[in-house]
Formats: C-alpha cells, sequence, structure tokens
C-alpha cells in the first residue's frame, strides 16, 4: 500500500509547483492584454491631451478658422456639432424610447415557438384567434428585435449612402418639387437636418439598449398595482414605468449623442461642409463639424506642419466632448444597474 | 351580460380612457416596427441607386459586373492587372484592388483584437478582483468611445511615425498601420462579448471543476474557454462586421493607394473608404456613381449576414445556458 503511495505523493508535489508556475505565467499573459489595453487608452489620451491642451484657448473655442484653415479656432464647427446632435436626439430619443417601451411592455413574452405551439394545441376551443394573434405578435416582436440588432451593425458609411440615396434624392427632392420654383434647390441638398436624421438612425439601437434595460429595472408588481388599480396600460406606462426608468433613458440618450457627436462617415455627404465663413441659421443649411475638421486638417492640409496645433487642439475638443458625454452616461448606467441587483 | 352592464356604469370617461391606450398601443407598435423598417429601406434605397448598373443600358456600359469583377488588364504582376480607375478615359473598376485592401486591413486588425479581446475578457471574468473589474469595463467603454476619425487621426499622425521608427517600412502608410488602429476599435467588440459570454457560464461548471481538483487557470482554459466558445466565436463574427465596415480610420490611415497587392507593406484603399473618398466628386447618376452605391450595397450584406449569424450564435448559447441555471 504505502509503496503504492510514496511514488505518487511525489510526482505531484513537482507537478504541483510545475503548475503553480504555469498558473502564474498563464494569468500573467492574461493580465498583461488588459495592460495593453490600458496602455492604448492612456497613449492616445496622453498624446492628444499633451499636444492639444496648448492650442485649446477662449480665442480657439470662439473664432472662426482663418487664412485657409491655418490660423483662428473652430468655433463654426463647434456650433455646427452642438446643433447637429441637438437635431439627432430630438428625432433619435422619443423613436428609440418608443421602440424600446414597444419591445419591452407590448409583446409577449413567449418566442414565437411557443406561441405557435401554444396555438395549435388549442383546435377546437374558443378565444383561439387571440392566441394566433399573440403569436403573430410574436414573430413581429423578434423580427424587431433582430432588426434593432442589425441596425447596429450597419456600415457608418452605408448610413452616409443611405443619408443620401433616401433623404436627399428621395425625401428632399420631393419636397422641392411640391414647395419650390422650377430649379429652386433647398432642400434637396446636403443639410442638418438631413445630417441629424441620418445621424438619429445610427443612434437608434443605443437608445433602444439602453432604455430596454432601464424598463427592465422596474419590477413588475408595481405594473401589476398600477393595472389593478384601474388604470389603463398607457396610463402605467406614463405614470410608472417611465418615470421609473428616466435615469435610464437619459443614460441611452447621452451615449446615443456621444456616439453621434464623433461619427464622421454618415455625414460626410448629408450636409458637412469643408469650411463655410457663417453659422447655420436654418436646418435647411449646410454646418462645419468637429470631426469633419478633424477628416479635413489631417488629411487635405496644404501645410501640415502649420495646422498640427489646430489639428490637435479639435481633437482635443472633440475628445472632451465625447468623454465627457461618455462618462456622463456610463457613471448613470452604473447606478441603473446596480438597481438592477 | 354583467360585462356589458359595468361597463355603462362606468361611463364615457373610462372609454375615453381605454381609447386612448388602444390608441397608443398601436403607436408603439408602430414604432417598433419601423426599426424593421429601417433596415429595408436602407437596403432598398442603398441598392436603388446602384440598380442602374442593371436596368440603365448607358450606365451598364460604364459599370457592371463584368467589369468588377472579371475585367483584367495585361501586365505582368497583379497590380497592372486589376485596377480601380473610375475616372479614367476608359475607366477601370476591378473590385480587387479594394477587396485586397479591405482583407489585409480586417486581417491584421482581428489578430491584434482578437487574442487580446479574449484574453483581457478571460483575465477580467476569472482572476480579476471585483475592483479591477470596475476599472477595466468604463476603461474598455472609454476606448470604444473613442470616434473613429480621432483613432484614424492617431494612426495617421503618430502611430504611422513610430511604426515606421521601429520595423523601416517603405511606406509610412500601409496594412500594419491601418489594421492595428483599426485593431483598437475592435477590442472593445471582442471583449465585450466575450466577457458576456464567460459571465454567462454557470457557476456550477466551475464548481464541478474546482471541485474534482482542477487549479483556477485549469478551470479557466478546459472549462469556461470552451464554454463559451460559441460567445467567443460570435465576437469575432461582429468584429469582422465590424472591420468590413469601418470608414474613417482606413481612409486616413490606409494611405488611400488602390492597388491590388497582397503585401501587408504596401499602402492601400479599403471598399468602405473608397466610397468616402470619392463619391463627393462623382457625377450623379453615372456609372462610377452607381458603382460607389453598389459597393455600399454589397458591405451592407456582408455585415448583414455576419451580424446574423453572430447574433443567432450569441441567442443559441443563451438558451442553452438558462438551461443550467
Amino acid at each position: 500500500m504505502s509503496a503504492f503511495v510514496e511514488p505518487r505523493k511525489r510526482i505531484s508535489s513537482t507537478f504541483r509547483t510545475n503548475r503553480r508556475v504555469v498558473d502564474g505565467v498563464s494569468v500573467g499573459l492574461l493580465g498583461l492584454s488588459v495592460v495593453v489595453i490600458l496602455a492604448i487608452l492612456l497613449v492616445i489620451l496622453g498624446d492628444v491631451v499633451f499636444h492639444g491642451i496648448s492650442t485649446v484657448s477662449w480665442e480657439f473655442i470662439t473664432q472662426a478658422p482663418r487664412e485657409g484653415l491655418t490660423a483662428g479656432g473652430i468655433y463654426p464647427a463647434i456650433v455646427g456639432t452642438a446643433a447637429l446632435v441637438i437635431l439627432m436626439s430630438v428625432a433619435a430619443v422619443p423613436l428609440g424610447v418608443a421602440t424600446a417601451v414597444y419591445l419591452h411592455e407590448y409583446t409577449p413574452a413567449e418566442g414565437p415557438r411557443l406561441a405557435l405551439a401554444r396555438y395549435k394545441v388549442s383546435k377546437g376551443r374558443p378565444g383561439r384567434i387571440k392566441l394566433l394573434l399573440r403569436f403573430l405578435s410574436a414573430v413581429l416582436a423578434t423580427s424587431a428585435r433582430s432588426a434593432v440588432a442589425n441596425l447596429a451593425g450597419v456600415p457608418s458609411i452605408v448610413f452616409g449612402l443611405f443619408g443620401l440615396g433616401f433623404f436627399i434624392q428621395f425625401i428632399g427632392r420631393g419636397i422641392d418639387r411640391a414647395t419650390q420654383a422650377p430649379g429652386e434647390v433647398v432642400w434637396n441638398q446636403g443639410s442638418l437636418i438631413w445630417a441629424a436624421l441620418t445621424l438619429a438612425l445610427l443612434t437608434l439601437p443605443t437608445v433602444i439598449v439602453a432604455t430596454e434595460e432601464a424598463l427592465r429595472t422596474v419590477p413588475p408588481e408595481q405594473r401589476e398595482a398600477s393595472l389593478a388599480l384601474g388604470a389603463t396600460q398607457w396610463e402605467t406606462i406614463r405614470r410608472v414605468v417611465l418615470p421609473a426608468s428616466l435615469p435610464g433613458i437619459l443614460t441611452g440618450g447621452i451615449l446615443g449623442i456621444s456616439r453621434g457627436a464623433g461619427e464622421v462617415a454618415p455625414i460626410l455627404f448629408t450636409g458637412a461642409a469643408y469650411y463655410l465663413p457663417y453659422l447655420p441659421q436654418k436646418i435647411t443649411d449646410q454646418f462645419m463639424h468637429l470631426g469633419y475638421h478633424v477628416y479635413i486638417l489631417s488629411t487635405q492640409s496644404p501645410d501640415v506642419e502649420a495646422t498640427k496645433p489646430l489639428l490637435y487642439g479639435t481633437v482635443f475638443v472633440l475628445l472632451a466632448l465625447t468623454f465627457i458625454l461618455n462618462l456622463a452616461g456610463v457613471l448613470l448606467r452604473s447606478r441603473t444597474r446596480s438597481k438592477l441587483r | 351580460m354583467l360585462r356589458t352592464a359595468s361597463r355603462i356604469d362606468l361611463g364615457r370617461g373610462e372609454r375615453i380612457r381605454t381609447a386612448q391606450s388602444a390608441f397608443m398601443t398601436v403607436l408603439f407598435t408602430a414604432a417598433g416596427l419601423s426599426a424593421i423598417a429601417v433596415i429595408f429601406l436602407i437596403f432598398i434605397f442603398t441598392f436603388k441607386e446602384a440598380a442602374s448598373i442593371f436596368t440603365d443600358p448607358e450606365v451598364g456600359k460604364e459599370a457592371n459586373l463584368h467589369r468588377f469583377f472579371v475585367d483584367r488588364q495585361d501586365g505582368p504582376t497583379l497590380v497592372d492587372q486589376f485596377i480601380w480607375q473610375p475616372t479614367s478615359d476608359v475607366p477601370k473598376m476591378s473590385f480587387y484592388p479594394l477587396l485586397a485592401g479591405t482583407l489585409k486591413s480586417a486581417v491584421v486588425g482581428l489578430l491584434f483584437a482578437c487574442p487580446i479581446g479574449v484574453a483581457a475578457a478571460l483575465f477580467t471574468s476569472e482572476f480579476a478582483s471585483r475592483r479591477v473589474r470596475e476599472i477595466v469595463k468604463p476603461v474598455i467603454e472609454l476606448l470604444a468611445g473613442i470616434p473613429s476619425v480621432v483613432l484614424g487621426f492617431f494612426a495617421l499622425i503618430v502611430l504611422a511615425t513610430w511604426l515606421q521608427h521601429l520595423f523601416g517600412f517603405t511606406y509610412r502608410l500601409n496594412a500594419y498601420n491601418a489594421g492595428l488602429a483599426l485593431g483598437f476599435a475592435l477590442v472593445p467588440i471582442v471583449f465585450t462579448i466575450s466577457e458576456d459570454g464567460l459571465s454567462a457560464v454557470p457557476r456550477s461548471y466551475r464548481e464541478a471543476s474546482l471541485a474534482v481538483g482542477a487549479t483556477r487557470v485549469q478551470t479557466a482554459f478546459k472549462v469556461i474557454l470552451p464554454a463559451a466558445t460559441p460567445a467567443i466565436f460570435a465576437s469575432f463574427v461582429l468584429a469582422f462586421g465590424r472591420a468590413i465596415g469601418e470608414t474613417m480610420i482606413l481612409l486616413m490611415a490606409g494611405g488611400n493607394a488602390a492597388i491590388t497587392s497582397l503585401s501587408l507593406e504596401d499602402p492601400l484603399r479599403t471598399l468602405s473608404a473608397t466610397i468616402a473618398a470619392e463619391l463627393g466628386e462623382v457625377v450623379f447618376g453615372s456609372g462610377h456613381y452607381a458603382a460607389l452605391f453598389f459597393i455600399g450595397t454589397l458591405l451592407f450584406v456582408i455585415t448583414f449576414i455576419s451580424n446574423t449569424i453572430g447574433q443567432l450564435i450569441i441567442a443559441r448559447m443563451q438558451r442553452r445556458m438558462q438551461g443550467h441555471g
């Protein structure tokens, strides 16, 4: 017996030290990947802050560019970005919240397969039509859900093409034909409104996902209590569910805005301007944009070295804007999430 | 009978409220369906501008599938044979240089992002303390929140110079540079979805493995990681979709040279960057215009398929994991 146990013990002890080394190295390597990610973020931020902060001054953010974009500030780009983002959220937030409410409050809990099975076994019973409707509603809900997921994955440049093909060439031209004298072009061209609507579609999934998460934090008992008191479903949603999930909805709005503020590809052909001597006055005006300005300064500048400080300053302002929004959204959400637990 | 009576008792007020609620149901349902409508509209209106390739003989002469995928010029190398020069007197519109650029940068990006993203996810879900986890996750979200134009700017101005100094590349802007910057944008996608999948593995798996004497590392690599394979694969698929569609990073950091080269040291031009670079100056309704929208349709279809596959894998895994609470 002991002869059998003895060597085994020995093997297992060397095995254990080896194991410990292997384990330590593995965890170390895994941890290293986290360090690499952290380093990437810090290097990008550090570089932008280090080179950018000296450019940013009161003049820089309150003056227009001068001398072919090699001097002056970025005031019109800031105003353009702000106008764009505000218009975008006016379109995206209501639609996104409504979609999330539909997905969470108005769809059957079961999937289409189960709903179909229930309908099939109900043969000959009264009220069968309701089960059929429930099945159809489950199919719609599943399709809507996968549409939202797919919308989140559509490349941003395709949104740009869609904005040009749908909003400008289809809707815009239609409005011009109906309201303008022949040859007059008002809506059939890139402008604030079309860029904002294009971006609104792009940020829609962000708003929907965050809102749905917030709706999930409202306990079902609260809905039941409201319904039991005689409130209709709409009254329950308006007075109980929506107020309780307001922080989450706000999160979705903020994260959506932060995403929308930085996207450039969708606005390339839907209204962003290289340089404008004036600020946009109407929603049919073109506009300057921080992200687009970064693209222009870094690729089309006649004198790269002369523009570099301006470029870094613009990136700094853009990053500061998106990061502050992002951070606010993430913090708000982690508060919502801890409430869920 | 009784039901009718009680309704009448409650009177007009309740009827209005019920009607109002029903109306809102219709409104919310319409909003929900708008998401489906938007997906269809995007496809229809992108394809509509490209469709003249097939319907308008004038446009079809300039841009057609043969020209995109088959046409080949005389020349000794691939670079001379497959050319994208849509505005020359005899327009050449081979997609191969653009496909080469897209695939090269995507491969570099994925080779960087997939291992790092999964490793970081495994570390975060299995080994990190709660405090570390609460730092890592927001960091990843901040990385995801960097606009792609800023990543493109960083790769163009800073990263390209560093890489050239380090490795002595002939061209500052090449597939390594563009792919690496693209990888920065892919890491959060791989990380988030993999981490979700790893955390969804039921506790019982972990406990069973530890109970039979496996170490935490063995458990992580031999039990948790295999169990979450579908989610990790899904994260790769979704990252691939993003890599194919990403525009600004590659437009700025790729070097903007549409050449059919398989070398990672050559500058490149992706499908997406081609749209961004050329649509601004294109003649409306021309073959070139239709070709750019055709590229857009292609991108839409590729990303739609890869996204659908990714979503299906995730949904299947969720169903399976729920079975084991």
